[in-house]
Formats: structure tokens, C-alpha cells, sequence
């Protein structure tokens, strides 16, 4: 660490010259292209919508997310946002009402691009032990699911462990033709208020189709 | 709680006034249940409410049960309490299903017993049994737009078959 210290305070002196300032360069700098540093960018600084619906945002989320045991600041996702047009993940915790479920679709419409969804734990997932009338089996039958998280309810490492599963996907390549399967096309949301705030050229394009196929 | 004596003397009581109204008594776990005529279900409730002597002024709950296959079908139970004493009285108008079309229908009590404006409501989403006179029947858990009555014992239970591995090899 201290021998690290010197070199780079010669560096900074102009010291160092020749094979020993390649060298200090070739350590010191990452190539990558933008889309990966995006992606590395977007994955550590999630946004989660403060969103519970039942007993898995009373026992899974603080615990996951809050406390300082499991803390998941540790991913830089620890800043909840209470207005969806500021959140970026939402995490269904818990069961799906049928009454519940339009409400849910209208929170992640509303989210802005790019957006993620975990499902958390059984009811989500699959309706869990809710197999009835009222709830949904499964919520990705009317939004889609980036993870899901087994366990009624999970454990915090499983919530944690399904988080960096997520971040590993933004990381990735996120887009997984989820528009088209839900009949998403012109949802869309887009921060807008600049020059520097368009969407990408493949969601404009995407509006502008499924607003001919509306025929607006 | 009225003893079984204390019950049929309730029984009596109303009997002088309201010939018919009460068709049975049962006295079991030490809970006295009235049954009676669902057209004569206000008459019962007010004069339990306000006779003297009886004053169960508190309704502490209302539900319905389906007793499907058995005919009357349908119950609406008061569970009645009177605060001075700490007793408890169950009052049971029994209805009979009303076929494919219409509903099932019994006299409001929320004039009686404000309290019993939400519980009515939650009846009718999930028996389909009808208050008349009551100020606002909607749908109160359930979505407006949901179709059926869920806790009717002819109602599907719903989900989806989960087919697990075990099921699959030794019963698919």
C-alpha cells in the first residue's frame, strides 16, 4: 500500500519516465467500451421503489435491505424512492391480488427506462400457497420479471444473492424482447426536459411503430 | 351468555309478539343461536335491541356461511352482545338459494346497527346475498368488475394445478 503511495506521488512529481510509467499506466487503466461502463454504472446505482404488498416487505425487505447485517448499500441500491418516475427496480413482495394487479402495472409503466422488476419470494412468483380467486399466479402474467426469488419467505442472502443476479443482468444485455411479449409497445417512459434526455434510437423507433399500430 | 333456559324464555318472549318469527333454538359449546324467519329478521334484531331487559346493543359481527348441500342454503349471522351483562347471542336467519338468476335477498339492519354497513357489504361481494334498504351495496373487497361470489360453496376454488415431479411420475 505505502510502496503503491510513493509511485503514485512520483508519478504525480513526473518522476517516473519510460518502461516504469507504462507499467504504472498499464495497472492503472481499465479499457471498456461505454456500453459496459453503462451497464457497470446503471447496475450499482439502482434506485428501488419504496413498494411493499405483504408479508415479505414486512420480513424480507428491511431485513435485506435496511439493517445494517445484510445492508444492501454494499450495492448501492440503499436510496428507496417513493414516486415510481424516480425508481428504477421495483421488488413485489408478496402476494398479488387480482384488485392489487392493475395498480402494480400502472407503478411500472410509470417507472423510467431502463427499469427492472424482481419478483420476491413464492406468492409473486407463482401465487404460492394463494392458489384461489383472489391472487394472481404469478405477477410476469402481467409484467415482466427480471428475477425471481424463491422462499416464503426468502432468506436475505437469497434476496441479495437474486439482487446481484440482477445486477449481473443490466451488466449484460438487458433487453430480453419483454415489450413485445406484453404487448408493451408505446409504454415507454423517458426522463425528458433536455437536449441530452431523447430516448435511444431503437425505443423512438419502437414508439413511433406501435403508434402507427394504434393507429394514432 | 343466556343459559338454554334463559334462551327459550327469549324465545318465548318474542313468540307473543312476533308469532313465527323464531323457527328454532339451538344451545351447544354454550352459545345460544336464534334461528329465525329471514322475512322477520329486523323485528327480531330491534326487539333484542330494545326490549327491556334484553338490551344487546352492540352487534359485534355479521357474516354469512353457505351450507351447501342443506336447504335453507344460505345463513346471515348476528353475533349480538350486551355490554352490561357480557352476553352473547347469535341470531341465524336462514334463506333459501334463489336459483340461477336472482339473489338470495334479506332485510338491512344498518338502520338498527350502523356498524353493520361495511359487513353488509362484504356479504354481498362474496355471498351474493342482497340487504335491502342498505344505503350503498357494492362491491367492497373485490374488484367492481369481478363476476361470481367467491365464498359460495359452488364457486371453484381457483389457481392453477401445480404439477410437481412426485405427482407426475406416480399419478400422471
Amino acid at each position: 500500500m505505502r510502496s503503491r503511495q510513493l509511485r503514485a506521488r512520483d508519478m504525480l512529481r513526473g518522476d517516473l519516465e519510460g518502461d516504469e510509467l507504462e507499467r504504472y499506466v498499464e495497472e492503472k487503466v481499465v479499457m471498456t467500451n461505454f456500453d459496459k461502463m453503462l451497464g457497470w454504472a446503471r447496475s450499482n446505482s439502482i434506485f428501488p421503489l419504496t413498494f411493499g404488498l405483504a408479508c415479505c416487505a414486512i420480513e424480507g425487505i428491511p431485513m435485506a435491505a435496511v439493517t445494517a447485517r445484510y445492508d444492501i448499500a454494499r450495492f448501492g441500491a440503499e436510496a428507496g424512492r417513493a414516486s415510481p418516475r424516480q425508481a428504477d427496480l421495483i421488488i413485489l413482495s408478496g402476494r398479488v391480488s387480482i384488485k392489487m394487479a392493475p395498480i402494480i402495472r400502472r407503478l411500472y409503466d410509470q417507472m423510467l427506462e431502463p427499469k427492472w422488476a424482481i419478483s420476491m419470494g413464492a406468492c409473486s412468483s407463482s401465487g404460492g400457497m394463494f392458489s384461489n380467486y383472489a391472487v394472481v399466479q404469478g405477477a410476469d402474467k402481467f409484467m415482466p420479471i427480471d428475477v425471481h426469488v424463491p422462499g416464503c419467505p426468502p432468506r436475505p442472502e437469497a434476496v441479495l444473492y437474486g439482487f446481484t443476479k440482477l445486477q449481473r443482468k443490466i451488466q449484460g444485455n438487458p433487453d430480453q424482447g419483454w415489450r413485445a411479449r406484453y404487448g408493451a409497445h408505446g409504454t415507454e417512459e423517458w426522463a425528458r426536459g433536455g437536449p441530452r434526455s431523447e430516448p435511444s434510437t431503437e425505443a423512438a423507433e419502437a414508439y413511433e411503430t406501435a403508434r402507427k399500430l394504434i393507429g394514432a | 351468555m343466556p343459559d338454554a333456559p334463559g334462551l327459550e324464555l327469549i324465545r318465548g318472549e318474542i313468540e307473543q309478539d312476533h308469532p313465527g318469527a323464531v323457527i328454532d333454538t339451538s344451545f351447544a359449546q354454550e352459545r345460544a343461536v336464534l334461528v329465525v324467519d329471514s322475512s322477520q329478521i329486523l323485528v327480531v334484531l330491534n326487539w333484542l335491541r330494545d326490549a327491556p331487559g334484553q338490551s344487546y346493543r352492540f352487534l359485534s359481527s355479521l357474516h354469512a356461511a353457505d351450507y351447501l348441500p342443506a336447504e335453507p342454503r344460505f345463513a346471515v349471522h348476528y353475533e349480538l352482545l350486551n355490554r352490561d351483562r357480557v352476553e352473547r347471542l347469535r341470531v341465524k336467519a336462514l334463506l333459501a338459494d334463489s336459483g340461477e338468476d336472482a339473489l338470495p335477498e334479506i332485510d338491512s339492519c344498518v338502520e338498527l346497527f350502523p356498524t353493520a354497513e361495511f359487513q353488509e357489504r362484504e356479504v354481498f361481494d362474496f355471498f351474493g346475498i342482497v340487504f335491502k334498504g342498505h344505503p350503498d351495496l357494492t362491491r367492497i373487497l373485490l374488484p367492481d368488475d369481478y363476476v361470481g361470489w367467491p365464498q359460495r360453496r359452488d364457486f371453484p376454488v381457483g389457481g392453477e394445478p401445480v404439477t410437481f415431479t412426485y405427482n407426475e411420475r406416480n399419478y400422471g
